[in-house]
């Protein structure tokens, strides 16, 4: 069963072939017996999971199912789960147990869901490796040896291990689909905006955008249309027409016009990783497409940026963790001074104090203007990049991350060297498009990703144009070695 | 970065940097700072700042009590509270 996609799980429920209590178990005894070689889940819900694939059965039987009845999913646990531990991939959240459910999370209730635990990522989604887990690296199924790519690494490795048919992430500067190219899977970040943000826990806030990681196009448009929705409770959530991100899915694609930023295939590109995104796209030219070059002169600048408005605005966010109302409090304050300053030492690794430390600088008296106001107008010159190229193409497709997945600790404790691991995803989130990475080949037995960016609400094009690929290609069907 | 800029920012934010890592942490910021003066070179006469992808302005709702009272709630999962307050050290003698 843990062989089938979201698609064929939907169909094989409403046929009988199987119920949902004994697809949630099968799952269930997957992550027992396997889970510990990825240390990809924080919390598993057990007890949840057979609740909720009971009820699912019922309405299955009742005839009255919505989406996706009976289908187990993981959530990254950054999304507030009422009842059930949230913790961020964080110290400071350890024992935390929100009061409500976020707006996603109550989406996927809505439609059926069955959730089967809680995966794990970068502390407080900062991270493009998963190695700042308080919880421990996860481990890359294709390579344990390797990281999963992050900070939805547990959502990857999960996916890639079949020990979940697809799971929920987040993408602030690559999180989904640097992770989905490390990990062989599709990943997609929508436009910003696209989906709600209420009970994701904050990161950088004009960043952070919520999506999903799975095997195929087909299923990821399954899962986003279950998770978009209009949300009044996030003030940032767009108020625009919801698409069925499955119905144009078999559209031809005959006269797509593809542009190939001159940027994403320079120095710093493995050139094996380069040859595969080429083989790719000349696939879509058979496909009907056609391809030119285009420029995104501002590219150089977009980690820059980004290194300045995510901690500034991060710098802010986590302010709130102050030791006080929820999370880690230190022992024994003897003033309030000292209650938040130890409670936030001892709850905050070493990256998240870092990302904090370089935000309080960018925005303190007699800096702002020259980091972050600097920042938010290079931002709009990335923006701008983008507009140019698409009045000229319908997508941009390119790699997205220079190699394939590193080992842990090659990055030493350079956190630079960790921060250019997005080059490629980053101008994405600072310009609010959408976008998405599709496995296309391998590289010394590791999964390489094909990063597709589009305009504004352009999702279903997106999926369209990363399902017909998956139409005449069998990249997404590769497994990792080993997995059962 | 130096050691004394450490720990002015580190005051700045509420965290405490132990003795042992502070230089690390200097030098890693140094770092970081480095990779942001990039954006220096970028011509930005002109240009005005980007808040939101989408240039969105802030919507607006009606002046009306929509939250319920769920105090119990979120105070369940407080470190400290009495009588409905978050408890914290005393600040004035």
């Amino acid at each position: 069963m843990h062989k089938l996609t979201i698609a064929e799980l939907i169909q094989g429920l409403r046929n009988k072939d199987f119920s949902s209590v004994e697809l949630t178990r099968h799952y269930l005894d997957r992550i027992n017996r396997l889970d510990a070689s990825y240390n990809s889940y924080v919390t598993v819900t057990e007890e949840i999971a057979l609740q909720q694939a009971a009820a699912a059965d019922a309405r299955l039987a009742a005839g009255d199912a919505p989406a996706l009845c009976g289908v187990p999913i993981a959530h990254k646990d950054i999304f507030c789960t009422e009842g059930v531990r949230t913790s961020c991939g964080s110290k400071m959240l350890d024992n935390f147990v929100p009061p409500y459910n976020a707006t996603i999370v109550e989406n996927y209730l809505r439609d059926g869901a069955v959730m089967l635990g809680k995966v794990n990522m970068d502390e407080f989604a900062m991270g493009s490796s998963n190695e700042t887990s308080y919880y421990g690296p996860v481990k890359n199924p294709w390579d344990t040896n390797c990281v999963p790519g992050g900070s939805s690494g547990g959502s990857a490795a999960a996916v890639a291990a079949h020990l979940a048919p697809g799971a929920t992430a987040s993408d602030t500067g690559g999180s989904i689909r640097q992770p989905a190219s490390l990990c062989g899977l599709t990943g997609i970040k929508p436009t910003y905006g696209r989906v709600s943000r209420w009970g994701m826990i904050a990161f950088a806030s004009s960043l952070d955008q919520a999506g999903v990681l799975t095997r195929t196009a087909e299923d990821a448009a399954i899962m986003l249309n279950s998770m978009t929705s209009f949300d009044d409770k996030d003030s940032t959530c767009v108020d625009e027409p919801l698409s069925d991100y499955t119905a144009s899915l078999n559209e031809p694609l005959k006269g797509l016009r593809i542009g190939m930023p001159e940027q994403y295939f320079g120095e710093g590109l493995n050139p094996e990783t380069s040859d595969r995104v080429h083989a790719a796209i000349a696939e879509f030219e058979k496909l009907g497409a056609t391809v030119k070059s285009i420029s995104l002169p501002h590219s150089a600048l977009s980690v820059p940026a980004y290194y300045v408005i995510a901690p500034a605005e991060c710098s802010a966010n986590l302010s709130r963790f102050d030791g006080v109302r929820y999370g880690h409090r230190c022992d024994n304050p003897k003033d309030l001074e000292d209650l938040y300053k130890r409670s936030r030492g001892e709850g905050f690794g070493e990256e998240v104090k870092r990302r904090i430390l370089v935000g309080t600088y960018a925005l303190s008296a007699g800096y702002y203007d020259a980091y972050y106001r600097k920042a938010q107008q290079v931002r709009r010159l990335i923006k701008q990049d983008f507009v140019d190229a698409f009045a000229e193409v319908d997508v941009v497709m390119g790699p997205t991350a220079t190699s394939p997945a590193f080992a842990f600790g090659s990055k030493g404790d350079d956190p630079v060297a960790m921060y250019l691991e997005d080059i490629y995803t980053i101008a994405t989130n600072l310009a609010g498009l959408p976008g998405l990475s599709i496995p296309c080949g391998l590289v010394d037995n590791k999964p390489v990703g094909l990063q597709i960016i589009g305009n504004y609400f352009s999702e279903a094009k997106l999926l369209n144009v990363a399902h017909q690929f998956q139409q005449v290609t069998d990249f997404h069907q590769l497994t990792a070695p080993g997995i059962e | 970065m130096d050691r004394s800029d450490i720990a002015k920012l580190a005051h700045l934010a509420r965290i405490e940097i132990s003795d042992a890592t502070v230089d690390d942490v200097a030098r890693s910021i140094t770092d970081v700072l480095k990779l942001v003066d990039q954006l220096q070179s970028a011509d930005t006469q002109g240009i005005a700042p980007m808040a939101h992808p989408l240039d969105a302005v802030q919507r607006l709702r009606a002046d009306q009590v929509t939250e319920a009272d769920v105090r119990e709630a979120y105070q369940a999962i407080a470190p400290a509270t009495e009588d409905g307050l978050y408890l914290v050290p005393k600040v004035i003698d």
